[in-house]
């Protein structure tokens, strides 16, 4: 007679996971709990919520069409044109950060070390706050806007391009090197044309988020419809606030359809 | 006596003209736009001048007790908009991720959730912070339900988009015992999405910091007001101390969720 042999336990975590795992959820509904606590919200302004939202929609409707071609269509351009100008800026700077960052290309920790460390200081700093900066610089209007979004975008690009150049084969570089190609030559054609459709393709992702993010800058100054819309608002147009956010629903539904479809056949 | 000429071979990069006629094209209208837009070196000349003065008066940051104090205000306020903002704008893009997933739900209402995704994601968190300002008052109410709103966007078209990847022969198989739908969701579509999901909740909450920073300069509460009243006000040694600390605050929170990001996914 065989004594029973103990039955193996198998167990989806080890005990340190499954530590850190209820540790990380006792931090979370701690935040949770203290922020419910401790944030000050007036009631007394929730009561009326409804009312004003309700009037809110009720003041903007029917849109203030004449205002279109008076201010609209020209800040709607500007915008196009800031989002536009500011990406191109963006990928010019970020191109030579994002090679600086690359280990498999600059094997130099110091200066992966230095280009990351500015791609999180660009995109840790939010585009309006950019923009303040910039407004405070060259004073309000576009060239403000222009700066403030390609600020912001270095990171971004350089972040997603600096992966992609991590991440391309070493073959076709071994294959140039090992034919005395110079080093400008094997990044030209054993690096970039590996990384070119990622390259492009983060551009227009960036583009896409730019254009929005180009509506608003104008609110601290910066040129595009977000000037537009600042005075609409300063002076309660309401109908005019709301043809503008319809202006801006439209042009960000069909610049994002164009780069996603672009984007779907890049890759 | 010559031998014959070495026949003439390809260039080994023959010249790409399309390409070539494209980036032409760009600069172009770089060109085009910088002369529009008034964008010229002598502006930029002159701003450097300007950014000279500003961070001139930028140094050194300003480390007061009472302005530090404020300052620790206005950024427990945006951490805590941060925080509830995620909460909810996940939550609620649990059910509304569902009613995008085209495999799983009819097309009607795949659709329609389709649609208010796209409203939510179209609209920058600010100009939804200047109508909930509108609608609810000043303060991190406001601020909160525009992140809700621009989180909700967000987290559920990647979610509908991780729901139409799932196997569907876990489903086939608990629907095969009779579950209800209910129970479909819950041990055939949750466990295969989980993991996922909160990587995607983490990296929302990131990114809710960031703008919970910013909704208060249009009066959504948190840091972006004294940041703002600052700015307005010339004191750009505050400015810059708000700055350094919003980044240290961003790049902490950046490593903490891609280490968590590692742990569950």
């Amino acid at each position: 007679m065989s004594s029973p042999t103990p039955t193996r336990q198998w167990q989806r975590f080890t005990p340190f996971q499954r530590i850190v795992r209820s540790m990380l959820m006792i931090i979370g509904v701690t935040a949770l709990v203290w922020s419910f606590k401790t944030i000050e919200i007036i009631p007394e302004f929730l009561y009326d919520a409804p009312e004003q939202a309700a009037d809110l929609f009720v003041r903007m409707w029917p849109f203030d069409w004449a205002f279109y071609p008076k201010a609209v269509h020209e800040a709607l351009i500007e915008t196009f044109h800031i989002a536009t100008l500011g990406t191109l800026l963006a990928l010019v700077l970020a191109m030579p950060l994002a090679f600086l960052s690359a280990r498999n290309i600059t094997r130099s920790p110091v200066l992966n070390w230095l280009a990351q460390v500015l791609f999180v200081s660009s995109r840790s700093v939010n585009s309006l706050i950019w923009a303040l900066l910039f407004v405070a610089i060259f004073g309000p209007g576009a060239l403000a806007g222009v700066m403030s979004i390609a600020f912001r975008s270095i990171g971004f690009i350089g972040k997603l391009f600096g992966e992609a150049l991590e991440e391309a084969q070493k073959g076709p570089v071994d294959a140039l090197v090992a034919t005395g190609a110079p080093h400008a030559v094997v990044l030209a054609k054993g690096i970039w044309p590996q990384v070119e459709p990622s390259f492009w393709s983060v551009a227009l992702l960036r583009w896409d988020i730019n254009i929005r993010e180009s509506a608003v800058l104008g609110l601290v100054g910066a040129g595009g419809i977000g000037v537009a819309l600042d005075n609409a608002l300063s002076n309660l147009y309401w109908d005019q606030v709301g043809l503008i956010m319809a202006v801006i629903f439209v042009v960000v539904i069909i610049v994002e359809m164009i780069t996603s479809s672009i984007r779907a056949r890049l890759i | 006596m010559t031998g014959p000429a070495p026949p003439s071979r390809p260039a080994a990069f023959p010249a790409n003209w399309p390409v070539r006629i494209a980036y032409a094209g760009l600069l172009v209208y770089t060109l085009y736009v910088c002369s529009i837009l008034d964008v010229s070196l002598a502006r930029l000349l002159s701003g450097l001048d300007h950014a000279a003065k500003l961070f001139g008066r930028m140094f050194p940051p300003n480390s007061a007790p009472d302005k530090l104090s404020l300052i620790a205000d206005g950024m427990i306020e945006s951490i805590q908009i941060a925080i509830l903002s995620t909460f909810f704008g996940t939550l609620l893009s649990l059910p509304l991720g569902l009613a995008a997933a085209r495999n799983l739900v009819p097309l009607w209402l795949a659709s329609t959730a389709r649609m208010v995704i796209a409203v939510c994601r179209s609209f920058h968190p600010i100009i939804i912070s200047i109508l909930f300002v509108k609608a609810v008052g000043f303060g991190a109410l406001a601020g909160m339900l525009a992140l809700v709103i621009s989180s909700m966007g967000f987290v559920s078209k990647l979610f509908a988009e991780i729901l139409e990847e799932i196997s569907l022969k876990q489903i086939e198989a608990i629907r095969a015992t009779g579950a209800s739908f209910i129970n479909v969701l819950i041990f055939a579509v949750v466990p295969q999405v989980i993991g996922r999901f909160i990587g995607l909740s983490v990296y929302q909450f990131d990114s809710n910091l960031r703008n919970s920073t910013m909704v208060g300069i249009v009066g959504g509460g948190g840091i972006g007001a004294a940041l703002f009243t600052a700015y307005q006000r010339f004191d750009y040694d505050v400015v810059l101390t708000i700055l350094l600390i919003i980044i240290a605050l961003i790049i902490l929170c950046e490593i903490a969720s891609s280490r968590i990001r590692t742990v569950t996914q």
